[in-house]
This record gives structure tokens, C-alpha cells and sequence, in this order.
């Protein structure tokens, strides 16, 4: 099954500058561990020391916030789009 | 004597009472002795200004200059980009003052901060999310480009009104509420104008203050207002020279820290404090004879809809 994960322009810097990735899986859960598991640097950059997904971080499917749903057991189908947005922006 | 009819009470403009803008700075340099034992820590609390954040400071002073230069008034609108605590200033400022009010602002702020700035009146166009702040200001900067004589363009992040209001009030009264006793600065960086200005001013005075600033450590993190520089359009009144020490803070450390300050000293802080007590402690820690002075720049209330809250971190 593949999805596509938006990479935020704060994070493409771990992912050789990508804006878009492809990645396997048939869940939320699963896709991240694809990406994860391909671009190392992104572990300390999603997950928390205990291994959870960090608090700031929202996930989308299909513009879906997924947090209310079944959050990382979200199903993926083909072609869906993920997008990582961090919860609140920085600047002034 | 009577004052017992309205007619009475009519009193020329500016004889009784204050205005908003007289309540901006001054706010309390608060102890912090329980989430610090171990030093000397204060912080200046800046949620005590009438728009609840330090911005206040900057607005006020960038929109004076500019009403003074003749850059605002007679209908001009005044833009920025702002994630938040800026544009509620101006936004307050402005309507104090008549001055329409249009920001750009991320999609992904607090929807709480989107309340405030509409409560206010400001019109607001909101930008890419996956752009952070760097898509806010790109867009201000296009909407000028447009139409230069529609705006006042207020431009938070290159404005040398914004360092020094800071230069003017922050840093003089960090010295005199400290008794010029202050060894150290700790503060955050956003537009840096907090720091440039507190400590440029500080500096002056006794140049042996050492004067530290805080930065995320990573471009992805979920510490709003705050900048990562390295990754960031940098902010013109940003001077990379003038910190005596650079350090980094986690967001999750930053987060414990807002709920330690809430818990232990029944101070509700948003997290750009919880970065600058974070970097403080560690200050005050390794100089236990010092007297750290940090800025928390607003207070809890827009941060409570946050998860971190619930996160057991």
C-alpha cells in the first residue's frame, strides 16, 4: 500500500531536502515506521524519549485530523496524502 | 466640593484616568525560588502588560514612531506577519489608536490567538502551515509590493523600533528591579528584540553581564514564538555577535518546564517561558552566586488547548 507523507520545510533537511515521500503501509503507525526506518534522523524529530509520537506534532490524511479518530491506527488506501504540521508556528 | 451630576464629571481629555498605552511595561520582576532552589532566578512577567505578552512593548513603540513620522493615521492599514502575540498587540494598539490592522498569520496558530486578533478587529489572511512564520512573511511582504501606499508596513523582524523599545524600558528596568545586582540575561529568541535590546542596554551599564540566548533545538519543534535561526529567514535586527553563550532547548523540556512553573509557583506560562526558565536554571545552577534574570514573554491561557498538558512528559 502506498500513501504519501508532506514533509514540513522544517524537517525536509533530514529527509535529503524531499518535499514528498512515498512510504509502505496500511496504517498511520506502519507508514511512519517506513519513513522513520528509511531517514534515521527523523526518529528524535517525531517520537519522544518514550517513543510516542510528540505532542506538537498533528497528522492529516486527506486534510483529516486523524488525533480525534483512530489516530495511528488510521487505515491508509493508496494515494492518500499525510501531512505533518506542527500544532503552533514559530515566530513572532 | 459636588459632583453630583454627570456635567461634573467632564474633565478635559487626559486630566483623570490612564490610557491603554500608559499600562505597557513595567511589569513585575518576579522570584523564583521553588523550580529554582539551587540559584538566583527571576523573571520579568510580561503577561502583565494590557495585550498579556511583551510585544506590547515593541508595537506600541514601532506604532508611536510611525504616527509621529507620519507613516500611520488617515485610514493607512498596518501590516505584519505575527504568529500570535505581536498581532494582538498591534491589533489592540491599533484599535486603541483608530489605525486598521491586517496581518498575516500562519494557519497553524492557536485558534484561540485567531479569536483574540478577530475580537479585536484585525482582518487576517492566514498562510501555509508547512511554511511556519517564513510563509507570513513572505506573504506581508508580497501584499506591500502590491500596493505600498495602502500600507504602513510595520515589519516586526527588520524594525529598530523593535529592539529598542526593549533598549528603553525591558533593560532599564531589569536594572533597577534588580537593585544593579543582575549577572546574567536568559532570553529567548523570536524577532530577537527582546534580547538585542535588554541586553544591548544591560551591556551598557556593566559590561560584565553575561548575556544568553535561547534558540529551539531544531528547526521542527513546537515552541511557538520562538525562532530557530540556522533555518529561519533571520529576523535584520538580529546581532549573532552580541551573546556571550548560545543554548538550545527541546521542546519536551521547555513543555515540563511550563507545568513546573504552573505547579510549583502557581505561574501560568506559555511555553516560550518554559524555554527561558529551562536555559535560566541551568544558568543559575552553575552560578549559584549570580543573579539570573529571564524574560517569560506571555502567560498560559492561549497555550491551553496544547496536548502536552495531558502528555505525562
Amino acid at each position: 500500500m502506498t500513501a504519501v507523507i508532506e514533509i514540513p520545510s522544517a524537517l525536509q533537511r533530514f529527509v535529503d531536502n524531499q518535499r514528498k515521500i512515498a512510504v509502505e503501509g496500511d496504517t498511520i503507525q506502519h507508514a511512519f515506521e517506513d519513513l522513520v526506518g528509511r531517514f534515521s534522523a527523523l526518529q528524535q524529530q517525531i517520537y519522544d524519549e518514550k517513543g510516542q509520537i510528540r505532542s506538537f506534532i498533528n497528522i492529516y490524511v486527506n486534510d483529516e485530523d486523524i488525533r480525534y479518530g483512530k489516530y495511528l491506527e488510521t487505515e491508509l488506501k493508496p494515494g492518500d496524502v499525510i501531512q505533518i504540521v506542527p500544532s503552533i508556528a514559530g515566530g513572532r | 466640593m459636588d459632583y453630583g451630576t454627570a456635567q461634573h464629571l467632564r474633565v478635559p481629555q487626559g486630566m483623570l484616568g490612564q490610557s491603554l498605552t500608559d499600562l505597557i511595561g513595567n511589569t513585575p520582576l518576579l522570584r523564583l525560588s521553588r523550580v529554582c532552589p539551587a540559584g538566583n532566578v527571576f523573571a520579568k512577567a510580561e503577561w502583565f502588560n494590557p495585550g498579556q505578552s511583551a510585544k506590547d512593548r515593541a508595537a506600541w513603540k514601532i506604532i508611536r514612531e510611525a504616527e509621529r513620522a507620519g507613516k500611520l493615521g488617515g485610514g493607512k492599514v498596518l501590516l505584519d506577519s505575527t504568529s500570535g502575540n505581536t498581532g494582538i498587540a498591534y491589533a489592540m494598539i491599533g484599535a486603541a489608536r483608530g489605525h486598521p490592522v491586517r496581518l498575516c498569520v500562519p494557519a497553524n496558530v492557536t485558534p484561540s490567538r485567531v479569536k483574540i486578533l478577530k475580537a479585536y478587529g484585525a482582518e487576517l489572511i492566514l498562510t501555509d502551515p508547512t511554511l511556519s512564520s517564513d510563509g507570513a512573511i513572505l506573504k506581508a511582504r508580497e501584499l506591500y509590493r502590491e500596493s505600498p501606499e495602502r500600507y504602513f508596513y510595520a515589519d516586526q523582524y527588520s524594525n529598530e523600533n523593535n529592539w529598542k523599545a526593549h533598549f528603553e524600558t525591558t533593560g532599564p528596568e531589569i536594572w533597577a528591579q534588580s537593585e544593579a545586582r543582575v549577572t546574567h540575561f536568559v532570553a529567548t529568541l523570536g524577532t530577537a528584540g527582546t534580547f538585542v535590546g535588554a541586553s544591548r542596554y544591560l551591556k551598557s551599564r556593566n559590561p560584565a553581564i553575561q548575556v544568553i540566548e535561547v534558540q529551539p533545538d531544531s528547526p521542527f519543534h513546537g515552541l511557538e514564538g520562538m525562532k530557530h535561526m540556522e533555518s529561519s529567514i533571520v529576523p535584520a535586527l538580529y546581532d549573532p555577535k552580541l551573546a556571550d553563550r548560545k543554548m538550545v532547548v527541546r521542546t519536551e523540556v521547555a513543555y515540563r518546564a511550563v507545568i513546573d512553573l504552573a505547579r510549583s509557583e502557581g505561574l501560568l506560562c506559555g511555553v516560550s517561558a518554559g524555554a527561558a526558565l529551562a536555559a535560566a536554571r541551568q544558568v543559575a545552577e552553575e552560578n549559584p552566586q549570580g543573579v539570573v534574570v529571564t524574560i517569560f514573554p506571555d502567560g498560559g491561557l492561549k497555550y491551553l488547548s496544547e496536548h502536552f498538558w495531558d502528555a505525562n512528559l
